[in-house]
């Protein structure tokens, strides 16, 4: 009788939870996503697969963080079209974290530099081993170094310069040290720059402060539907480890918010001087400049995010469906991986997941909800360097699957829809 | 007479057991484990992680490398002055810069130096108060 009860208890559990919508999982091992959605592994163990980008004839590109073998980029090639990559060819050696396909370009980031490769009529990169650089000289200074990039319809290419610095102090991360005013990081780095996608060798003299106060961006993305770019920015660590008096850990947790933002040509988003506080959803003075969590000071005037995402969950790649091939909620809404936390600490760690956020011409039109999850491989979350994956890209294929990158276990997943509409 | 002997031989008896009792048994390593576990939680822990095992790519492990189990004056310079250099550790190289932390005493960053030396499947030697105090001298 209590073995039928349980098994009664069971079902209703799975029921509800399939009518929730909830992420499942596919096969054992798999990621979870929601159901008739399917996950393929196109290869795995390719290193630290950082941003990824799908040519129109299907061919994957990979960018990885680190050279593996020597090499810095990996086209994945799917011969017989079940998904799965039966060819791998390696070229670049720069490692890096952009990458990105426009006009009949392959462009590619190190974490100073901007190369492209030219595609020949058969769709085969014309010379692996001489691209050409399209943007040289940006800083990098280790921190908040890879160069991600966007290109837009009218021939420019826009690139995250991160800050290599937490909140501009006068002594990076050290509890005590003032913040700089005016922050002089500003000048070179923590904003989004423009150059033209055609011209070679630019640097900052050639190059646009498009926008400022971004303090790291990764994930960034030309939404066509509304022709402006948008972005997800990294917002600060450590209030409470350098602000003890003023932040909890639980709050430290919890604040700041990622802010997914639209960028628009002189924009300001605040960085160093403000952080988005999503509880009490304001823009407030950072510690570091005299702010106790509560004052607002010369934040008021600073961009407001269009969404407020969890603190610290760190996103590191944005996508705009624009495919047929998911059910119509999807088109031109807002695919987001996030990498996981680890500012976290000392409570458990959250985040390592791919997230769908609605859109309605340009603007958030409802809530997030978690798309893909389990990367984490384990119930226990207590460090990011324990998860078994950490979703760092995003892209479309042509006939409207998505992939997702991984650069801890190296993997590419296809994602296709393989139910009812 | 017999008192002076009988005296005599219990001070040289304390002279002798203080001079060849080994250090190890006059430090307490479980009281400075727990001190040390207190800075780390404190300071330590946000960029290391609870297990040691750091961030990839950006803070640096503190499981078995050859930072953590090696020489303990660079350990102390780490700490007194922090560490802002592209270097290679157990294979990988790490983006963010390690915050000096001039603030902590000559015993805290022993303490906290032994929790790390033995936790997280460490079993370096652990750091003595004397120790510390010597290699501080010499940074100043």
């Amino acid at each position: 009788m209590i073995k039928l009860f349980s098994s009664f208890i069971l079902i209703i559990a799975a029921a509800f939870s399939a009518c929730a919508g909830d992420p499942v999982h596919s096969a054992p091992g798999d990621i979870k996503l929601p159901a008739g959605f399917k996950a393929i592994v196109v290869a795995d163990k390719l290193g630290n697969a950082r941003h990824i980008v799908v040519n129109s004839n299907g061919d994957v590109y990979v960018k990885l963080e680190r050279l593996k073998d020597g090499k810095g980029i990996i086209r994945l090639r799917d011969t017989n079209g079940d998904g799965v990559a039966d060819e791998k060819f390696g070229f670049g050696n720069f490692g890096g974290t952009g990458i990105a396909i426009k006009n009949g370009y392959l462009y590619a980031s190190s974490d100073d530099q901007v190369y492209r490769y030219k595609f020949n009529d058969k769709n085969e990169i014309e010379n692996p081993d001489k691209p050409e650089i399209i943007i040289t000289g940006l800083v990098n200074k280790r921190q908040h170094s890879s160069k991600s990039i966007a290109l837009d319809n009218n021939g420019f290419i826009y690139v995250n310069i991160g800050a290599p610095s937490n909140a501009c102090q006068e002594t990076d991360r050290t509890a005590g040290s003032k913040g700089q005013m005016p922050c002089p990081i500003l000048e070179t780095a923590g904003g989004i720059w423009q150059f033209r996608a055609d011209k070679l060798n630019q640097s900052y003299a050639e190059g646009v402060r498009y926008a400022t106060g971004l303090r790291n961006v990764v994930g960034l993305d030309w939404n066509t539907s509304v022709n402006e770019l948008f972005v997800m920015q990294h917002g600060r660590d450590q209030l409470s480890q350098l602000y003890p008096d003023n932040y909890s850990n639980e709050q430290n947790a919890e604040v700041p918010a990622e802010e997914f933002f639209i960028v628009k040509k002189g924009m300001d988003f605040g960085w160093p001087y403000c952080y988005y506080d999503p509880i009490q959803k304001k823009k407030l003075l950072a510690p570091e400049y005299g702010g106790d969590g509560k004052t607002e000071g010369l934040c008021g005037t600073k961009e407001k995010p269009l969404y407020a995402f969890p603190a610290h969950w760190a996103p590191n790649a944005l996508l705009f469906y624009t495919g047929n091939q998911f059910a119509a909620k999807y088109k031109n809404g807002a695919f987001i991986a996030f990498h996981g936390s680890w500012n976290r600490a000392p409570l458990e760690q959250a985040g390592f997941n791919v997230v769908f956020l609605p859109m309605k011409e340009g603007k958030p039109s409802g809530d997030y909800e978690i798309f893909a999850d389990d990367f984490v491989g384990g119930k226990e979350n207590l460090s990011p360097s324990k998860s078994k994956h950490r979703p760092c890209g995003l892209a479309m294929g042509t006939d409207g699957s998505m992939y997702i990158s991984d650069d801890q276990g190296g993997t590419v997943w296809k994602i296709i829809y393989t139910g009812e509409k | 007479m017999k008192i002076f002997a009988a005296s005599a031989l219990l001070i040289c008896g304390a002279y002798f057991i203080q001079a060849f009792m080994p250090a190890q048994q006059q430090y307490d390593v479980k009281a400075a484990m727990a001190r040390g576990k207190k800075v780390y939680d404190k300071i330590c822990i946000v960029c290391h992680q609870p297990d040691g095992s750091g961030v990839p790519r950006m803070n640096p492990p503190l499981i078995k490398t050859k930072v953590t189990l090696g020489p303990k004056p660079k350990l102390v310079q780490i700490l007194v002055k922090g560490f802002n250099e592209e270097v290679e550790i157990n294979g990988e190289y790490y983006s963010n810069p390690m915050p000096a932390q001039p603030q902590l005493t000559n015993q805290e960053i022993a303490d906290v130096l032994t929790y790390v030396r033995r936790s997280f499947g460490n079993k370096a030697s652990y750091v003595t108060l004397a120790e510390v105090k010597a290699i501080r001298a010499k940074l100043k």
